[in-house]
């Protein structure tokens, strides 16, 4: 089919690759010039968030106004205000914990099925992928009031193991296809040392497979991190997380914009720095491993 | 007793038979890694879900926790029967569908121009990717008072400039607002699968197209896309499991209010501040069945991929 639509034009074009080069520049400046759009609006923000209020709040935008700290004390709350701290404390509690929960349950269950297929396999699986299709308000009331009757509502532990269960499903699917790569002769020699699972895991299989555990442990540390249903619903005082901190400015209006600012973009910080180190594992890692 | 339990294990294969005992422990050693994770997600996926559906047949306002009682279908006929949640499914699925597909096409057309060499490529794709990292209420704040502001919000600080109109975007186009920011949000995300995708084209048989005189155009058309089209399909698949379920953007942006509430942001509001517990059940139970419809031709694309992958292996 390919043949028949490539041999219907006439190879007058085979002088092409000269003239086509100042095309191929041109479509390099397209690209710059759309980085810089996507780009923009967190330049924008960064900007802000150095300026005073009263900068921050003028239009037409003023870019060149003096520099200031103010909005970064404000959000810190050595201004006045409520401090961030224990929200961003509770947020990297809940993300680690939950994230090292994922690794202790999700690498033996991708060890299983991808080492020494389990009959059925790929049945599991999707079964695990078919749990991250549940929407999650499907299960928040039951787990509300379970956790109203327990006593259990605005505590940090709640979260940690329903954020588990969250990144569970997608960590299996993702160490799954990385532990596909362990050559099975090395298990099977270690196996015949006489070397049992848990020695087989940490000694043979994790060393192999260690940026594909660190990509699943760092999609599972941003997902906790940026989750807000949940927290939303079930934390308040004591256990509020830093996307439940930051709903405290869906209303605020301009003499706040440098502090909005500085909180957004202080609160991405984890995440950008997180994102940017590590971009292929990323991908690989979000397109459940399909993509390599 | 022991009849019964040994004979669906023995029974698929001669093999089993004449390995045991030693083979029935041995499969149990087999399985047993995979029995903690499978164990958590049962118990904290499932079982909520199964009181939902309980929770949904009773007639339950958790202000008036005395009143509770069985109604069977009552809730579902009033969700069904609602003018207010039937528009939320509406916007629930004007808001997948958009978002997804002008995302898609944006992701394409960047994949497309970073799969090329130019000066300064690795910065781009860095600057394009930032938003997909921005925490998701963070972006929403950042479009709410940094850019939409009518007063001093970015865009129309650049319409000033030009002598443009200075609109209220949140208030004359609500739902238009809500999709702009998730598709600056997603477009980073499609560009990065269909980048990779890009990538591991068979590059031989392109340079023989273009031996043959194939234009960029053929090539695009009958070599990349047919490739290309797995990709498009999973990041159309991951795209619409997460805007689906959205709640950030429309909780940030417009609290659901001027017609963007979605389903997730109804069920949110019926039991968190209406109370209705069993009513909410019911719309959290058809947000499933939807989901469950999506997932079924969903699940067929990955398991595609997945036996593609396996027949590679």
């Amino acid at each position: 089919m390919t043949a028949t639509a490539v041999q219907a034009r006439p190879s007058t074009k085979s002088a092409d690759p000269g003239p086509r080069r100042p095309k191929g520049r041109g479509l390099g400046l397209v690209a710059w010039l759309a980085g810089i759009v996507f780009f923009l609006p967190i330049a924008w923000m960064a900007l802000t968030s150095f300026h005073s209020e009263s900068d921050a709040a003028t239009n037409p935008p003023s870019f060149a106004a003096p520099l200031t700290l103010d909005g970064y004390r404000e959000f810190f709350g050595t201004g006045g205000g409520a401090s961030p701290w224990p929200s961003l404390i509770n947020s990297t509690v809940a993300s680690l914990a939950s994230t090292l929960l994922v690794l202790i349950l999700a690498l033996p269950a991708a060890y299983a099925l991808s080492i020494r297929p389990v009959k059925k396999w790929t049945d599991v699986l999707f079964f695990f992928l078919s749990t991250k299709m549940l929407p999650v308000v499907a299960g928040l009331l039951p787990i509300y009031l379970f956790a109203k009757n327990t006593g259990m509502l605005d505590n940090i532990w709640l979260l940690v193991i329903l954020y588990t269960s969250m990144n569970l499903p997608i960590a299996v699917w993702m160490m799954q296809s990385f532990l596909s790569e362990v050559p099975v002769a090395i298990i099977e020699a270690a196996q015949i040392d006489g070397a049992k699972l848990p020695t087989i895991l940490t000694r043979v299989v994790a060393p192999i497979a260690l940026p594909g555990i660190a990509a699943t442990s760092l999609i599972c540390f941003i997902f906790s991190w940026n989750e807000l249903l949940f927290a939303r619903v079930l934390t308040g005082v004591v256990a509020e997380t830093a996307p439940v901190f930051l709903t405290g400015f869906i209303t605020s209006q301009g003499l706040f914009l440098a502090k909005v600012c500085a909180a957004s973009l202080v609160v991405s910080l984890p995440v950008l720095a997180a994102g940017f180190a590590a971009q292929d594992k990323l991908v690989q890692g979000l397109s459940l491993g399909a993509v390599k | 007793m022991t009849a019964t339990t040994t004979a669906p294990v023995a029974a698929p294969s001669v093999d089993t038979q004449k390995r045991q005992p030693s083979g029935r422990i041995r499969a149990w050693a087999t399985r047993a890694p995979l029995l903690p994770a499978l164990i958590f997600m049962i118990a904290v996926t499932q079982l909520p879900f199964v009181a939902t559906l309980v929770i949904s047949f009773f007639d339950w306002n958790s202000l008036y926790p005395d009143a509770r009682s069985f109604t069977g279908f009552g809730n579902y006929t009033e969700v069904l029967t609602d003018a207010a949640l039937r528009k939320s499914v509406w916007v629930t699925i004007l808001l997948t569908v958009s978002v997804v597909l002008a995302s898609l096409v944006l992701g394409l057309g960047l994949a497309l121009l970073l799969d090329r060499k130019f000066r300064g490529r690795g910065l781009v794709r860095t600057l394009l990717i930032a938003p997909f990292l921005v925490v998701p209420v963070a972006a929403a704040l950042l479009w709410k008072h940094v850019l939409y502001n009518p007063e001093y919000g970015l865009l129309n600080g650049l319409l000033h400039y030009v002598g443009g109109p200075q609109p209220d975007w949140i208030s004359n186009t609500p739902l238009l607002a809500i999709e702009a920011s998730l598709v600056w949000q997603w477009t980073p995300f499609m560009m990065l699968i269909l980048l990779a995708g890009l990538q591991s084209r068979d590059h031989q048989q392109i340079e023989a197209a273009r031996v043959d005189g194939a234009s960029n155009w053929q090539v695009f058309r009958y070599l990349t896309l047919p490739h290309l089209r797995r990709y498009l399909e999973l990041g159309a698949l991951l795209g619409s499991i997460y805007i689906v379920q959205n709640f950030d953007a429309v909780f940030t942006i417009t609290s659901g209010g001027l017609g963007t509430a979605n389903l997730p942001y109804t069920v949110y509001q019926t039991f968190y501040q209406a109370h209705e517990n069993g009513l909410a059940s019911a719309a959290g139970v058809l947000v499933v069945i939807g989901s469950i419809i999506i997932a079924t031709f969903a699940l067929r694309v990955v398991s595609s991929l997945f036996r593609e992958e396996v027949s590679r292996a």
